[in-house]
C-alpha cells in the first residue's frame, strides 16, 4: 500500500464588503502565504464615516491591483490555485459586487471553483490562521454592524445563540465618538482615553433577561448623550476620558459577562473574538483575564487580522472547499446574508 | 483577432464576440435582469456558443459609462479582471457613443439620453455625418439646458435611447420640428456596435488596466459638498 499524501490546498481570497479592498493567498486554510489590503479610511475620514458610493469607486480603482500583488507576493500562478473564495455578504451591497463580479471573472478565466463565504464565517476563522481550531467552540463577534455570540459545535457549523437588538457594539463606539468630537474612526480613540483616564463616569449595564444572550447598545448610547446634554445645559464641561471609560467598561463587563456564562453552559473547549471591535484593547484583556481564570483557551488574532482581509473568507472558504461547497457564476452580492453551516 | 464586448452600462445587457471583422454571437436581453447576477453567466454562454474558450480572447471591449453606477462598475469590473489575468488589451467605449452609433446611417446630430433623476440626463451628442464626431460632450445635464444647447445649434436631431421617451414631450416643446425620435430598434445598446467602435482606436497598453475607471460624469454628492467646504474655508 502507498502511502496517501495531502495535497496542499491554494486559496485565493477576496473581499469588499465594506471599506477595504483585499486578496489573500492561504495554504491549507491555516497558512498565510499573502494578504494584501488597500484600506480606504483616509478617503471616508473626510466624510466622518464610510461613503457607500465612494467605497464602490475606490473597490473599481484598486481590485485587479490587490489580486496581482496577492499572486505576486505569493508566487503563484492562477494554475496552482484550487478555487477563489470572494465575500458574498452581509456588507455594503455595491461595494460587495466589486470582488464578487472581479472573483467570478477569475474564476471564470481560469476555470477555478468558486465559493460565496459568508463574511462574519470569515471574521471566526482568521483564528484558524493562527491557532487549531477546537470544537466545541464559542465566538464573539463584534464588529461595526455585529454583535453575535456563535457557538460551532464542529468544523462549518454554526449556531447564533446571541446578538444585538438594536446597535452593534462597533456601531455605539461610532456614536459615542460623535458626541466626544472624536474624528471617524473613533473606537481606537475611546479605546485609549478609556486606558489613560484616571476616573469614570458610571454607565447603565444592559442585561436584557436573564437567560438571553442578547445584547443591547441603544439604552448605553443614549445615556452617554443624556450625560453630555446635562453637562451642556448646565454649562460644564465634561471629561472625555471619564466618559470614554464609562462606556467602554459597561460594553466590555457586558460582553464579557455573557460569553462567560455561554462558554460555561456549553462547555466549549476554545472562546474566540472576532471582527473589528475585538483589535480593542480594553476588551481583548478582560476576556484574556476572564477567560485565563476560568481556565479555558482563549484567542484573539492579531489586530491585521481582526479587521476586514481577504486571509480569512480564504480560510473559511478552504473549510466549505473541503466540504464541497461551489458556487455558480450567477453568484451575486448578498447584503443580508444569514449564517448557515456548511457542515450539518 | 477574437473580440469580447461588454455593455451593463444601464438597464439592458449587452454582449458580443467579433472574429475577424465579423459578428459571431451577439445576444442584447432589455428585462429586468440583475447584472450582476446574469453578466458572466451571459459572458460564459456566448463564448461557449462561439465554440471558444476564455484564452481565445485577444482584446475585450467595454461600456465605460455614463450610466448606472452601479451598472457600468459591474461591466467595468469583469472586463478589467478578465483583460488583467488574461493579459490582453481593454478598450472603453463611451455608453453614450454606443447608442448613438445605432444610427450611424443617419446623416446628421444623433442625441443619446439616459436619464439620471431629478429631471437630470447624462447625454452626448455625435456627428454620424462625421464618424461619430463628439459634437457636445458627454456630459451629467439637466434636460433643459442640454435642449437649450442642441436649440443654439439649430440643426436637425435625432434622439436615441429608451428613456427618450420620459422626457419626449419636453424634447418637442423647447426643439419642435427639430427633433426626431429614433425608432425603437435604435435605443438598446449593441455589444458589436461597442467592438467596432473600440476597433477605431489604437488599442491601450495590457499595463494600463489597473488604471481603467468607470466614467460616471459625476462627483459623489457627499464629495462634491466636501470640495464646496473645503472652498469655501479656503476664502
Ligand atoms: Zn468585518
Amino acid at each position: 500500500m502507498g502511502e496517501f499524501i495531502m495535497e496542499n490546498i491554494y486559496i485565493l481570497g477576496i473581499e469588499s464588503s465594506c471599506d477595504e479592498t483585499a486578496a489573500s493567498v492561504v495554504k491549507n486554510g491555516t497558512e498565510i502565504v499573502s494578504n494584501v489590503v488597500a484600506s480606504q479610511i483616509e478617503s471616508h475620514k473626510r466624510f466622518g464615516g464610510v461613503v457607500p458610493e465612494i467605497a464602490s469607486r475606490h473597490h473599481v480603482e484598486q481590485i485587479t491591483v490587490v489580486i496581482e500583488e496577492a499572486l505576486k507576493q505569493a508566487n503563484i500562478q492562477p494554475a496552482d490555485l484550487n478555487a477563489v473564495c470572494v465575500t458574498e455578504g452581509p456588507g455594503l451591497v455595491g461595494a460587495l459586487l466589486i470582488g464578487i463580479n472581479a472573483a467570478k471573472a477569475f474564476s471564470f478565466a481560469h476555470g477555478l471553483p468558486l465559493i460565496g463565504v459568508h463574511h462574519i464565517a470569515g471574521h471566526i476563522y482568521a483564528n484558524a490562521l493562527v491557532q487549531p481550531m477546537e470544537f466545541p467552540l464559542l465566538a464573539l463577534v463584534v464588529s461595526g454592524g455585529h454583535t453575535e455570540l456563535v457557538l460551532m459545535k464542529e468544523d462549518g457549523n454554526f449556531e447564533l445563540i446571541g446578538e444585538t437588538r438594536d446597535d452593534a457594539a462597533g456601531e455605539a463606539y461610532d456614536k459615542v465618538a460623535r458626541v466626544l468630537n472624536i474624528p471617524y474612526p473613533g473606537g481606537p480613540q475611546i479605546d485609549r482615553l478609556a486606558h489613560e483616564s484616571d476616573g469614570e463616569v458610571d454607565f447603565p449595564r444592559v442585561w436584557l433577561e436573564p437567560d438571553s444572550y442578547d445584547f443591547s447598545f441603544s439604552g448605553l448610547k443614549s445615556a452617554v448623550i443624556n450625560y453630555k446634554h446635562n453637562a451642556d445645559q448646565r454649562g460644564e464641561a465634561i471629561n472625555p476620558m471619564h466618559v470614554a471609560k464609562g462606556f467602554q467598561d459597561s460594553v466590555v463587563e457586558v460582553l464579557t459577562a455573557k460569553t462567560l456564562r455561554a462558554a460555561r453552559q456549553y462547555n466549549v473547549k476554545q472562546v474566540i473574538a472576532a471582527g473589528g471591535v475585538s483589535a480593542n484593547k480594553g476588551l481583548r484583556d478582560a476576556l484574556t483575564a476572564t477567560f485565563n481564570k476560568e481556565g479555558i483557551p482563549f484567542y484573539v488574532p492579531p489586530l491585521k487580522l481582526c479587521t476586514d482581509n481577504a486571509a480569512m473568507i480564504a480560510a473559511a472558504g478552504t473549510s466549505m472547499f473541503k466540504a464541497g461547497k461551489r458556487s455558480d457564476l450567477a453568484l451575486n452580492g448578498r447584503p443580508g446574508l444569514e449564517l448557515l453551516s456548511w457542515n450539518k | 483577432m477574437i473580440w469580447l464586448g461588454i455593455d451593463t452600462a444601464n438597464s439592458p445587457l449587452a454582449v458580443a464576440i467579433v472574429k475577424d471583422g465579423k459578428i459571431v454571437a451577439a445576444e442584447t436581453r432589455n428585462m429586468k435582469v440583475n447584472h450582476s447576477a446574469s453578466v458572466m453567466p451571459a459572458i460564459e454562454d456566448i463564448i461557449k456558443k462561439a465554440g471558444l474558450s476564455p484564452s481565445d480572447i485577444d482584446a475585450i471591449a467595454v461600456s465605460q459609462g455614463p450610466g448606472s453606477y452601479t451598472g457600468v462598475r459591474i461591466g467595468v469590473t469583469v472586463a478589467k479582471t478578465l483583460a488583467w489575468t488574461l493579459q490582453i488589451p481593454l478598450a472603453g467605449v463611451s455608453s453614450l457613443k454606443v447608442l448613438a452609433a445605432n444610427a450611424g446611417i443617419y446623416q446628421g446630430l444623433v442625441c443619446s439620453v439616459i436619464d439620471a433623476r431629478r429631471e437630470n440626463v447624462y447625454g452626448g451628442v455625435y456627428n454620424s455625418a462625421h464618424q461619430l464626431e463628439s459634437v457636445i460632450d458627454d456630459g451629467h445635464y439637466s434636460m433643459a439646458s442640454l435642449l437649450e444647447k442642441l436649440k443654439e445649434i439649430g440643426q436637425p436631431v435625432l434622439f436615441v435611447g429608451q428613456d427618450v421617451d420620459v422626457f419626449w414631450q419636453q424634447i418637442k416643446q423647447q426643439l419642435g420640428e427639430l427633433a426626431t425620435r429614433a425608432p425603437y430598434t435604435f435605443d438598446l445598446p449593441s455589444a458589436g456596435q461597442l467592438i467596432y467602435l473600440a476597433e477605431q482606436v489604437e488599442l491601450p497598453a495590457v499595463e494600463d488596466t489597473h488604471n481603467f475607471v468607470p466614467t460616471y460624469c459625476r462627483l459623489v454628492e457627499a464629495e462634491a459638498n466636501w470640495l464646496k467646504e473645503q472652498k469655501e474655508q479656503k476664502r
